[in-house]
């Protein structure tokens, strides 16, 4: 019987077999963001050295500050947070992008563009959205504090293999739909416990078709339906995208790399735990109505009544998500209001997104009483995206372009959207508070913030 | 790390679905908080209402609850966000254990680190675990024993669980994973001398293309 991509990827990373499923397994490479200081200190509070400092990288993203002309000296409530990373990345010999330099910016952006994140290889950071870069062809997850500090300390970590399922997504995509439809669609299908237990391959015609920017966002929401590994095999399209980049290999290494990489991809014969395939034609663009991504539909379809739910913990789960996010069941998505936009998150916020965006956005106007935000995801983007006169674009239109960093997908450097807002949000989670205190989160696909923006309220970018 | 062998206690139902931890700990309270200082904020926004008074239909807020140390918890519970600030908010307000149909695979990680148990149990067990509970108005204790990997009911009647034999010791002993694997350096030593060789591409010393 074959191997799957995700048991050859794990089986290279095994330094020791633990038993019961368990394995101590090697880390390619850790990324930090802010919240990596406090572990940098704690660490040589212990009296222990960083093993492996050339293997980690790191960033600032979660508390930095992304008003427009931003800079390295810009105060904040929180530069002791990032004081900390400096100081002891510095210590550690831990390379960090820092402000207004390119590498800069949201970690699971950073770390693919930069061509640090490789096919094969074992990714980890403090986030749970790591598992982004497996759109790479990586196995790459979130960990917790204690597990950021035994990286540190081992460059390994103690994990249990997980079960394989794979989602097929078969067919063409059609108007308007994205990676971003793709994925909620299948949470919508699976619902948000679906993966757990599981790492999941996303396989089949309809995401061989996707860019590698595309796929980064099809990983970035495993976690939200439960799986903390998403993986999608590497092929031309991703070796195409990798060659040049500034930490991937070059010259004989990247011959052999490629070789290499060639191995990885799932045997025709290899046996998965579950298979779920999604038929393209049913997925349309996609807009979240609850305070859980599973609370998902397309975008032309009402606000579901709860009434028609049997089970009734899920019936309450729906009356308390409706009423916190202040909507009428029967009533059509389209018709409700929108007073923030957000374009920005891991999620998408790479120069394809901002050029979706910009695509609705072009000649067109905000509309009255909207804030709508642009937060490219890394210093890169938002230069690459001004070379093209993105930036202008959206400024015309009455968007806000700003600095790179995670800013309002969680509120953590204190952009906050006002309690009893609306927004329509391209980041990954509509948790209850998730953006700010009583903030109520549509999530939804660049174009269709766009597209929310201009019309001032939830809008079917089909129709624009 | 504190060990876990057997605990006998108040148990909080919290029924619902994919309670996430956004919902356990707030953001802001993770980035300003030290870890010993979170019990209070857990589950802010269900606890307290806006204007800081305390919401009296919330399960924690109320007796015997406030005294729990073992939530029942509902499917999916804690998922979300990395965050072990989750654990330690939990940890906080008094809690040492959860048990649930299922819970977020980065949280359960977690709870491992922190001498906290994440019990699994089949939804009906969960269930009928809740109700029981709950019809004693909530002073009936539940025990969770980890030596014989049961959880006993106020009926006496006892569900067994499964947890990974290493979890399960290291829980037991309150063992250090850290101190454990740092007992294996020369297997990583090994690994590296044997990974470097055969993927030298993965070892970079500077970048390939400035």
């Amino acid at each position: 019987m074959g191997s799957t991509l995700f048991d050859k990827i794990w089986a290279a990373h095994v330094v020791s077999d633990l038993g019961d499923g368990y394995a101590l397994l090697h880390v390619s490479r850790h990324l930090l963001h802010d919240g990596g200081g406090a572990s940098l200190k704690q660490l040589a509070a212990r009296g222990m050295a960083v093993r492996n400092p050339d293997l980690s990288f790191a960033t600032i993203d979660h508390v930095i500050p992304t008003t427009p002309g931003r800079t390295r000296e810009t105060s904040t409530p929180f530069t002791a947070r990032i004081t900390v990373l400096r100081e002891y990345a510095a210590k550690a010999g831990i390379r960090l992008f820092d402000v207004g330099e390119p590498g800069q910016g949201i970690i699971h952006v950073i770390a693919p563009e930069q061509g640090i994140s490789l096919p094969g290889s074992l990714i980890v950071c403090g986030d749970s959205h790591t598992c982004t870069h497996g759109g790479l062809g990586a196995i790459a997850f979130g960990i917790g504090a204690t597990e950021l500090l035994h990286v540190l300390a081992t460059q390994t970590l103690v994990q249990r293999k997980p079960k394989r399922m794979r989602v097929r997504f078969e067919g063409e995509r059609g108007p308007g739909v994205t990676a971003k439809d793709m994925v909620l669609h299948l949470i919508g299908h699976v619902r948000a416990a679906g993966g757990v237990g599981y790492a999941v391959e996303y396989a089949g015609a309809a995401v061989r078709a996707l860019s590698v920017e595309e796929r980064l966002t099809l990983c970035n929401l495993s976690i939200e339906l439960g799986a903390k590994i998403g993986l999608i095999a590497p092929d031309e399209t991703t070796y195409e995208y990798l060659h040049g980049r500034r930490y991937a290999p070059a010259g004989a290494e990247w011959d052999a790399a490629l070789a290499y990489w060639r191995g990885l991809p799932t045997d025709d014969d290899a046996v998965f735990d579950r298979e779920v395939v999604i038929d393209m034609a049913a997925v349309a663009p996609q807009i979240t109505w609850g305070t859980n991504p599973e609370q998902v539909a397309a975008v032309d379809q009402r606000v579901p009544d709860p009434a028609a739910e049997p089970d009734l913990v899920k019936r309450q789960a729906m009356l308390d998500a409706l009423d916190y996010m202040g909507l009428v069941p029967g009533t059509a998505l389209t018709e409700t209001p929108v007073d923030w936009v957000f374009i920005g998150s891991c999620t998408n916020s790479r120069l394809s997104d901002l050029q979706a965006a910009a695509a609705v956005a072009r000649g067109r106007r905000v509309a009255p009483g909207v804030t709508a935000w642009v937060v490219p995801g890394s210093e890169a983007v938002k230069r690459a995206a001004e070379a093209e006169g993105l930036d202008r674009v959206f400024r015309d239109a009455g968007f806000e372009w700003r600095e790179p960093g995670c800013s309002m997908c969680l509120a953590m450097n204190g952009e906050t959207v006002p309690r009893g807002q609306r927004s329509v949000s391209t980041s990954n989670r509509n948790f209850v508070g998730r953006q700010g205190p009583g903030a109520r989160t549509h999530l939804a696909s660049p174009a269709m913030a766009a597209a929310a923006a201009v019309t001032g309220h939830i809008a079917d970018v089909r129709s624009l | 790390m504190q060990a876990f062998t057997t605990l006998t206690a108040i148990a909080a139902p919290l029924p619902e679905p994919d309670i996430n931890t956004d919902m356990i700990i707030r953001v802001e309270r993770v980035r300003d908080l030290k870890p010993e200082e979170m019990g209070r904020y857990a589950f802010e926004n269900r606890r307290f209402r806006p204007d800081g008074s305390e919401a009296p239909d919330f399960v924690l807020n109320q007796q015997p609850y406030r005294a729990a140390r073992i939530i029942l918890g509902g499917p999916n519970f804690a998922c979300g966000s990395s965050r072990e600030a989750a654990v330690w908010a939990l940890a906080g307000f008094g809690i040492r254990c959860v048990i649930a149909p299922s819970f977020g695979p980065i949280f359960a990680n977690n709870c491992y680190q922190n001498g906290m148990l994440p019990v699994v149990l089949p939804e009906a067990t969960v269930q009928a675990l809740t109700a029981e509970v709950m019809a004693s108005g909530g002073t009936a204790e539940v025990t969770v024993d980890l030596e014989r990997c049961e959880v006993v009911a106020p009926s006496g009647a006892r569900s067994g669980f499964s947890i990974d034999a290493p979890r399960r010791a290291a829980l037991l002993q309150g063992l250090d994973e850290l101190q454990m694997t740092l007992r294996r350096e020369p297997e990583i030593g090994a690994y590296q001398a044997r990974d470097r060789a055969a993927r030298p591409w993965l070892y970079p010393t500077k970048e390939t293309t400035p």
